[in-house]
């Protein structure tokens, strides 16, 4: 795919200041001299901060890392999670169509995204509030099929369920991630063959779940706030 | 340290330094490896993968020789050199392979490429393609950049080798070119469509192993079997670029740079490199006389009586050098004018260089010294303005680890440096800095004009000579005209300089002498090329060959002799510089003793023996120059000796292009001080 | 087969407390300091010892690697670099460690980091893994406050820094090289191996780049001795192993067992059995997307889950991720969505990966459908030669490899499926 920045785009950028510190401390984690290795989780805060990766974005984060402007481009262009244009307002959903998935029902489930959404990938749906697009395998396979959306996997997903996780997120609700078929997390979904576990000791939720569940922030912008 | 190794090529086996690579050692040979991305003067990338070899003994694949060492060659089992096959069915399998690799998507279009005829694809698929293509799909396209004037695209034909990425960020040093995206869509780019800045750009046209960047003046109007090549040299700055000059009938179609590891590699700045447009502009085709004012043509012969009647006026004449006069017509001129009791000055940006030391207006370092020199002091010098491809020297010091001063104007230089002032004061105080890193280790001191052209001239180049003494350091003058140090080595030079020289002159005769002012009342006599400053102020005009149109003789800016050969004739009546000057002296009833270009060089290496070895630099006695006691006229600030480096002669200003490229360099001058 | 007694990791679903007082209860983090004191040689010498091979695919033996790094430091710096960039399609299992066990994979590295000189590591996980990431993190941040990492970690007199950082969307930055172009801030484009990381790697300097996996084992591997974990599966395959099995199985899942497990041992313990019985069962890919499918009935009947048996097979056992494909999937299909797969994600470095990727996939597109040539089958295979060992890294083998394992096992139904579309489209002119 051609990835190529979206046409029209926001005039300036800048980082919240919580966003601010949180990337001087990730320049922090490199040795000196090597700032640019941080280019990644900056431009990925950005995106966070904005929804999807804008020309001012790079620019600011290149200048950051004294960069010249060609070398982030190369990066915001090499690395397929970078969304080059908006994406939805309540949710960019991503379905895994590699193999694993695709022999599991991933195209039944693009066939969804098709009819709710949009019928072309990257084209925001009409009243705004979703986008989608097919990725590539996310790791998750055990679990197939898969979408993700925003920091979170749906996983063991039935076309019906997906339908349903996108009218919630329409309404504004953060449906639980994870299994979505009753499985905790990659166990057999039939009953333990392993490390067994006694009733009580059981965690709710695993833990990818568990950080969906308490912090909220599934499609959340990171504002740093 | 690098120590020696075995290794047996197809049956050869040699000894090379086991820090070549393979391909390096398969040269060595005398066996040709096909290549696309590997360029020896820029970083490794091996992504062409044409180059793949056969290590026996090996892992089951063939390895890129581009990229693996000798010294990585592991030996045989008792010890027996490595071997490597270049034309083993392993090998001629993987070309082919590549090959084809590179050919479906590339477009057939070679009929309408540029490149036709001399393109490292086309050669490679005929020697290691097959003939018919198995690819049924269809093939990609890629949409075309407008890098600017000079760089024309045709990116569907990129096979993404990154030569031109590698070049511009390396060795041009601005990052302006890059690989945006990946896998089949992968682009080169420049960042969003920008045009390219750098004024190096030309080379990445050579660099293309395709057709997809081309050179945008040259487009579509030759064919390079139409063309007639003449291997001469550069004379738009004081480097001595070696070049090729490319013509069709007496047309310079192109000029391309021909490698020389002394001087510019096989680099050649933008300004060298499309000059040849001003080669047709402007141009002096008949000699002129003034009369009421206006000038008009005449015939040689008129022109000449007139010449030489105002010669023998007895008044005091003075010749000036230009920048772009070869040896021999400034040896012819000083001969001709001294035996008229006049006197020749070369130096008419005032730098009060003497000539009777050559160490100090050449200096003792050689350009390639610059590349392992652990230390440079750039005193009063741009040198990216001056001499770009030696710049991109200094840069490769730097990029190898060469620690830069500058004293002088701030600019950038495209590498990192000391700003350790700007004018005399801070020269001084040098002498304070602890010289301790440089002891011991090569170091070099290069001075431009920037100091030593003006009063305090002579004072900087003391200062700056006692310091490369101190350090000591190899010296580099670096001069600004083609013609100077050749100028300065026949003694084309009076006591008191340019001023001392016209003072009371009632007859100026000018030999292409354009960037110097020529005092009123004088009657100005002008042999040269171009219509520019020089011809307007004439009152008589005598049309002479440039350099791409006589054979003549320059001495580069390390006092390196070399030869400009004629590519072509002179337009119209012009004649050739020592032509003329040798028609002059018969017309005075003087005449010069010779009638043969080779005989007048003949007279010249008498009397000035070190011209004879060309292509050799000869070593300088170190003298460090005296100064007046006149202090107070150190300069505060070292001026620039460049300022418009796209202009700097009248062949450049002939030019429509260079004026162009001037003025978007002025706009982005002017908008990134606009945006501060 | 394995007991709970012999799995290393403990808490694999998550269902137990994961945090540091949870995984010290399970035994982790047990004398640390003691093991690190035996020494850097120990560390090696019992990793070798134990057989460990690398779990992220390649199959390198772990201690061999680890002793090509420099015993003194010539002034550079040594790091171990962790590669968390799980991308081969099928392989999900470094993800249940790092967000449920990952104090095994911490413990690990700076045992690792340790035995290899190292004072700094840096943890590259894939960047979709969001909450793993952050998971993780809180872990690392856990072991920092109890003084596990740090200065004079856990102890030990051994000063460790642990980063952990992440990626934004590339399969090739599990590439080691293409890892640390990445980590460097680069494009994900593998470099040119000989200099070997070792010798030259992160910012030029002597790099270790080890799988999640091969990392986390290794406390438990000095704990209870290279002969407990060399007494699992055959010589030269030794240990335990994270399986992950996909596709059409009754219960999908991530599990541990022995090495050299049968296939139907592996599938009827845990899985549930295939989708609608073993007769059922077509094809397998044994390894993740990068190595040759297999046919059902070799699976069920002899095969061995190891690197040995399934090499002998020309194919590979790659992460242990399984992919079960039963008589309803159009292997066709399958295999082309991993030429889509590689063509995607081919870096466009290197010419035979970025022109053969997309060439391959669009011959595939159109095998898919039928409306190709049956010679085009061979010229496929042939192309697939070409890119093959011709790359500057692994990927064009991946890419040509799952293409050589459908033309191996499955040509007829690819030239089935070309004649039929011919009389199709016969038939069909002459209806008109």
């Amino acid at each position: 795919m051609l990835r190529r920045l979206h046409a029209e785009q926001p005039e300036s950028f800048a980082f919240t200041p919580a966003n601010q510190a949180w990337a001087e401390r990730q320049i922090a984690k490199f040795p000196e001299g090597r700032q640019a290795s941080a280019i990644i989780p900056l431009l990925w805060r950005a995106q966070e901060q904005e929804g999807w990766l804008s020309r001012a974005a790079i620019e600011h984060v290149a200048a950051m890392l004294d960069l010249a402007y060609i070398r982030a481009l190369e990066v915001a262009t090499f690395y397929f999670m970078f969304q080059l244009q908006p994406v939805g307002s309540a949710a960019h959903v991503q379905v895994c169509g590699t193999t694993s998935c695709m022999i599991c029902g991933a195209e039944d489930l693009i066939a969804v995204c098709k009819r709710k959404i949009a019928e072309f990938p990257h084209k925001v749906s009409e009243d705004g509030k979703f986008s989608w697009e097919e990725v590539e395998c996310l790791g998750a396979c055990s679990n197939a099929p898969m979408v993700q959306i925003g920091k979170d996997y749906y996983e063991d997903l039935t076309v019906e369920r997906l339908a349903e996780i996108i009218d919630e997120f329409a309404e504004g609700k953060d449906p639980v991630p994870g299994p979505q078929n009753g499985r905790f997390a990659s166990e057999p979904v039939s009953g333990l063959t392993s490390l067994d576990v006694r009733e009580g000791e059981r965690q709710r939720h695993n833990a990818s779940v568990h950080l969906a569940v308490t912090l909220g922030d599934t499609v959340k912008r990171i504002d740093g706030n | 340290m690098s120590e020696p190794r075995r290794l047996i090529i197809d049956d050869t086996e040699i000894e090379v330094d086991s820090d070549l690579t393979i391909i390096q050692a398969c040269e060595q040979a005398g066996i040709e490896i096909p290549r696309f991305c590997y360029h020896e003067r820029l970083s490794i990338a091996g992504n062409c993968r044409m180059c793949l070899v056969e290590v026996v003994g090996g892992p089951p694949k063939p390895a890129a020789s581009c990229a693996m060492q000798v010294r990585d060659l592991r030996p045989g089992p008792e010890g027996q050199p490595p071997i490597v096959r270049t034309n083993s069915p392993m090998v001629k399998e993987a070309r082919e392979g590549v090959m084809e690799f590179l050919l479906i998507n590339h477009p057939l279009d070679c009929p309408i490429c540029d490149q036709g005829g001399e393109c490292d694809l086309q050669d490679q698929a005929m020697a290691y393609g097959v003939e018919f293509s198995r690819f049924r799909e269809p093939k990609r396209a890629v949409q075309d950049l407008d890098l600017g004037p000079l760089v024309g695209t045709a990116m569907t034909r990129c096979i993404s080798c990154t030569r031109c990425v590698r070049f511009i960020t390396e060795v041009a040093g601005v990052p302006e070119l890059g690989q945006t995206g990946r896998g089949e869509d992968a682009e080169i780019t420049s960042y969003l469509g920008r045009m390219l800045d750098s004024e190096l750009q030309g080379n990445i046209v050579d660099l293309c192993p395709v057709g997809a960047l081309t050179s945008k003046p040259y487009a579509f109007t030759a064919r390079p079997w139409e063309l007639t090549r003449t291997e001469s040299v550069d004379v738009m700055d004081a480097l001595g670029s070696n070049i090729r000059v490319d013509a069709k009938g007496r047309e310079v179609m192109r000029i391309l740079p021909r490698n020389h590891d002394g001087v510019n590699e096989e680099w050649l700045s933008d300004r060298s490199r499309y000059a040849w447009d001003g080669l047709r502009r402007q141009r002096l085709d008949k000699p002129y006389l003034r009369r009421k004012g206006n000038l008009v043509p005449v015939e040689w012969a008129e022109a000449l009586s007139a010449v030489a009647r105002a010669l023998e006026e007895k008044g005091k004449v003075a010749g000036l050098v230009g920048d772009l006069a070869p040896v021999e017509a400034v040896f012819a001129l000083k001969e001709l004018l001294e035996g008229q009791g006049g006197v020749v000055e070369c130096r008419t940006e005032g730098a009060d260089l003497p000539p009777d030391n050559r160490s100090a207006y050449v200096g003792t370092a050689r350009i390639e010294d610059i590349e392992s020199a652990e230390a440079i002091m750039l005193i009063g010098t741009n040198p990216r303005a001056e001499a770009p491809v030696l710049n991109a020297r200094i840069r490769k010091a730097w990029t190898r680890g060469s620690r830069i001063g500058l004293v002088g104007e701030a600019a950038d230089l495209t590498y990192d440096y000391a700003h350790l002032g700007t004018g005399h004061d801070a020269l001084n105080k040098l002498f304070d800095m602890d010289p301790g890193h440089a002891h011991g280790k090569e170091t070099v001191v290069i001075i431009g004009m920037g100091a030593l052209a003006g009063s305090g001239g002579a004072h900087a180049l003391r200062d700056a000579m006692r310091y490369a003494e101190a350090t000591e350091s190899k010296f580099l003058v670096l001069h600004t005209a083609a013609s100077r140090v050749g100028a300065l080595d026949v003694g084309a030079a009076v006591d008191g300089g340019v001023n001392a020289a016209l003072e009371g002159a009632s007859v100026v005769f000018s030999l292409g002498a354009d960037e110097v002012d020529v005092p009123e009342g004088s009657t100005v006599i002008y042999q040269g090329s171009h219509g520019d400053r020089g011809a307007h102020r004439a009152d008589i005009i005598l049309p002479a060959a440039a350099w791409t149109e006589e054979n003549g003789l320059f001495v580069n800016t390390e006092g390196r002799p070399q030869l400009a050969m004629k590519a072509g004739f002179p337009p119209g009546d012009a004649k050739e510089n020592w032509a003329i000057l040798r028609a002059l002296s018969a017309e005075l009833g003087a005449p010069l003793p010779y009638d043969t270009l080779a005989g007048l060089r003949q007279r010249l290496i008498q009397k000035v023996p070190k011209l004879e070895r060309i292509d050799q630099v000869p070593e300088n006695a170190w003298q460090v120059v005296q100064a007046g006691d006149k202090e107070g006229e150190m300069q505060k600030e070292f001026g620039s000796a460049v300022v418009d480096h796209f202009l700097v002669n009248p062949v450049l200003r002939a030019s429509p292009l260079m004026g162009d490229l001037q003025a978007r360099a002025r706009a982005r001058t002017t908008g990134k001080l606009a945006a501060e | 087969m394995l007991e709970d007694k012999d799995r290393i990791f403990t808490n694999l679903y998550g269902m137990h407390d994961q945090t540091l007082a949870g995984a010290k209860a399970r035994g982790h983090w047990d004398g640390t300091a003691a093991l690190i004191e035996k020494g850097r040689g120990w560390a090696v010498e019992q990793v070798k010892e134990s057989g460990l091979r690398g779990r992220g695919g390649a199959g390198f033996p772990t201690g061999l690697k680890w002793s090509f790094m420099p015993k003194e430091s010539d002034g550079r710096p040594s790091y171990l670099v962790v590669n968390a960039d799980e991308s081969e399609p099928g392989t999900c299992k470094d993800r249940e460690i790092m967000r449920h066990d990952p104090h095994t994979l911490i413990e690990g590295c700076l045992i690792a980091g340790f035995a290899m000189g190292a004072h700094a590591c840096y943890i590259y996980i894939r960047g979709e893994y969001v909450r793993e990431r952050e998971t993780l993190q809180s872990a690392i941040d856990e072991c920092y406050d109890a003084g596990l990492l740090g200065k004079d970690a856990a102890g030990s007199g051994w000063d460790f820094d642990l980063y952990l950082h992440h990626g934004a969307g590339a399969y090739i930055c599990g590439e080691e090289t293409a890892l640390l172009e990445s980590l460097e801030g680069k494009k994900g484009m593998p470099r040119m191996k000989p200099p070997f990381p070792a010798g030259a790697g992160l910012y030029g300097c002597p790099t270790t780049v080890n799988n999640v996996e091969s990392i986390a084992v290794v406390p438990t591997i000095l704990r209870r001795g290279a002969d407990w974990f060399a007494g699992f599966g055959r010589p030269n395959n030794t240990g335990t192993k994270l399986f992950a099995i996909s596709g059409h199985v009754n219960a999908p899942c991530v599990v541990e067992e022995a090495m050299s497990i049968s296939f139907a041992e592996l599938i009827e313990r845990h899985c549930g059995g295939i989708r609608g019985g073993w007769d059922n069962l077509k094809a397998v890919i044994p390894g993740g997307s990068s190595v040759p499918c297999l046919p059902g009935k070799l699976m069920q009947e002899e095969c061995i889950m190891d690197f040995d048996w399934l090499r002998e097979q020309k194919s590979g056992l790659g992460t242990a991720a399984v992919i079960v494909m039963d008589q309803s999937t159009d292997i066709v299909k399958a295999i082309w969505r991993l030429s889509k797969f590689y063509k995607h994600e081919s870096c466009g470095q290197c010419t035979p990966c970025r022109e053969g990727t997309g060439w391959m996939m669009r011959v595939m597109d159109r095998l898919v459908t039928g409306e190709a040539e049956v010679e085009e089958i061979d010229m496929l295979l042939d192309v697939s030669t070409q890119v093959e060992g011709h790359t500057i890294c692994a990927l064009g083998d991946a890419a040509a490899w799952p293409i050589q394992g459908l033309i191996r096992h499955f040509r007829d139904e690819i030239e089935d499926r070309i004649k039929a579309a011919r009389t199709g489209s016969v038939s069909a002119v002459a209806a008109e």
